[in-house]
């Protein structure tokens, strides 16, 4: 059976997410197929011929489909997913919101942020906070997946001679008498998306203040580091909900992830423990950060920072 | 308008969880238990939506094992008018997957006829964040996924919702027509904590006791769990001295500087 793994894009650009996706597509194996949905969205189209394994590309091009509201996209996928064994998406905030829609369209259940398959029909995920990891085998017909990008290696671009796949268009335009978009405020960073980032620096409620949260910039600026947050540092007003990392915000698993004034919760873990290397800067020894952390550094935040970022 | 409300009994959020050494599942005897957290968000959404007169009643809603009525009482003390439970206690597999809880709610959508139906955006056991956008599929009805902000606009009668969306890369904001399904993100509001006398008063409220027969929903799940084990262990680190020696530590070490 075939492959139907939904793209995820914003502002014409194919998100990094979707080349995690199709490698975890390529271990289910099956010829795969990426649909594209969205409005102006050739260059999307373009990007996902190239990704490595790809059979072909699907484009709804239509207003319909602008913002990929949930209930059009829904309904889109739900149509074209008979032709399927698996649909399969990020498990982003995009996929998280489309697919259990499909899902119950189609009167099957959905596996939510698998990070090893073991089969086609076999796949292990996550639960309580990544406390525990689950292996569940589904015997629906039609498998709806979400896929959590730091379970799987990016696939690999095709390069400049490996040609691209085919792109058709599909003319199925579902009218949406639901629901409207009105607005989008996205915060603007020239920093690595902090789902991709190689390393990330994040600032907890020992930072104090969002002023404070500057201290990071040197550093982040030196390592090419996106920059995240705890809870507690969003809720506290320090910055925006977007830069969270946990069970409730962003999962991450970068090269390097430098938590700052952080205490640990198993919340916070559930979103970077997977990271390869963890360094912990925290003036309680006792904090819970130190137990997971490879480096632990017991200090003052405000006096260790600017020296590291000036010994970078 | 009125308002129907999903919570969840779940493992209190500071438990450290533990893996049955059989690896059937995880081990919740003499556990903590909760209402799962995303749901206390909902049903104080509910409650402030009653408070400032656009809600006419709150009505909350529980599928799970006889011991979640606690959690549907702790509704009714925040401030919901009544509530219904769904007793799966009879089902010989008593976890129910979230196809089924969406089919279950449905039904109970299908009964009540709420203009909003408000639930967390997902239980913090399970980690699925499917129920809400599976129940908007089956019921028919739009979807505000991980709302951080709920405002209702328009006339008697032709009011329709806007939703504020936490979105990977920011905030979206949608508008809705009613009745609609909204899944609360923790940005949502902050849940007040239930009173002495109000907890007295809950008791007294009406709860409703139904099953998944009666409501002729099958919960059997094609999706079997086959194991689950602990995650890989991480290995105890180093505390380092200085900035000097953790630099050193990370460019000739762990090399990734």
């Amino acid at each position: 059976m075939s492959i139907l793994i939904l793209a995820d894009h914003h502002d014409g650009q194919l998100a990094g997410a979707t080349a995690h996706v199709v490698a975890a597509a390529r271990q289910i194996g099956g010829e795969i197929d990426i649909l594209v949905a969205g409005e102006n969205v050739g260059a999307v189209a373009e990007a996902a011929a190239k990704l490595d394994g790809v059979t072909r590309v699907r484009v709804a091009d239509h207003a319909a489909y602008a913002h990929q509201l949930a209930e059009p996209m829904g309904a889109l996928i739900a149509e074209l997913a008979g032709d399927y064994g698996h649909v399969l998406a990020a498990a982003s905030t995009t996929g998280k919101n489309i697919l259990p829609r499909v899902a119950a369209l189609k009167d099957v259940s959905q596996i939510s942020e698998i990070v090893a398959v073991i089969d086609a029909d076999t796949f292990k995920r996550p639960i309580y906070a990544g406390n525990a990891i689950a292996t569940v085998k589904s015997a629906d017909t039609l498998k709806v997946i979400t896929v959590r990008s730091t379970g799987f290696d990016a696939c690999p671009d095709r390069g400049s001679e490996g040609g691209s796949a085919a792109i058709e268009s599909v003319d199925t335009v579902v009218d949406n008498g639901q629901s409207t978009f009105i607005k989008q405020e996205l915060a603007a960073s020239d920093r690595p998306e902090l789902g991709g980032a190689r390393v990330v620096i994040s600032g907890g409620r020992g930072m104090g203040n969002g002023d404070n949260f500057k201290l990071l910039d040197g550093i982040a600026d030196k390592l090419g580091a996106a920059i995240g947050a705890s809870r507690a540092a969003v809720d506290a007003g320090f910055v925006p909900n977007d830069m969270q990392v946990g069970q409730t915000g962003k999962i991450v698993a970068p090269e390097l992830y430098i938590a700052v004034g952080i205490s640990g919760a198993i919340q916070h873990l559930a979103g970077m423990k997977d990271s390869k290397v963890i360094v912990a800067i925290n003036k309680d020894e006792e904090a819970p950060i130190f137990q997971v952390a490879d480096y632990g550094l017991a200090a003052d935040l405000f006096e260790a920072l600017p020296e590291f970022e000036q010994k970078l | 308008m009125k308002v129907l409300v999903a919570v969840k009994r779940v493992i209190d959020y500071n438990v450290k969880i533990r893996v049955k050494a059989d690896h059937s599942d995880v081990d919740l005897t003499n556990v903590k238990m909760a209402m799962n957290p995303f749901c206390e968000i909902a049903v104080e959404e509910a409650v402030r939506l009653k408070e400032r007169g656009v809600a006419t009643e709150v009505v909350a809603v529980t599928i799970g094992p006889k011991a979640a009525q606690e959690q549907l009482r702790t509704a009714l003390a925040l401030g919901a008018d009544r509530a219904v439970h769904i007793d799966t206690s009879a089902e010989t597999d008593e976890r129910v997957e979230s196809l089924a809880v969406a089919k279950l709610l449905a039904k109970v959508v299908e009964e009540e006829q709420p203009g909003l139906v408000i639930l967390g955006k997902q239980a913090i056991d399970t980690d699925n964040n499917q129920t809400g956008q599976m129940l908007a599929a089956l019921a028919g009805l739009s979807q505000g996924t991980f709302a951080s902000e709920v405002k209702l606009s328009g006339d008697e009668g032709d009011k329709t919702l806007q939703v504020t969306r936490e979105i990977d890369g920011g905030l979206q904001t949608v508008e809705l027509t009613l009745p609609a399904i909204v899944t609360t993100d923790l940005r949502l509001n902050e849940p007040r904590y239930a009173k002495l006398p109000d907890i007295m008063k809950a008791k007294k409220k009406p709860l409703v006791v139904t099953t998944p027969a009666e409501l002729g929903v099958e919960v059997a799940s094609k999706v079997t769990l086959l194991k689950v084990e602990s995650p890989a262990e991480r290995q105890g680190g180093i505390k380092v001295g200085s900035v000097d020696e953790l630099v050193d530590k990370l460019k000739n070490e762990a090399k990734v500087l």
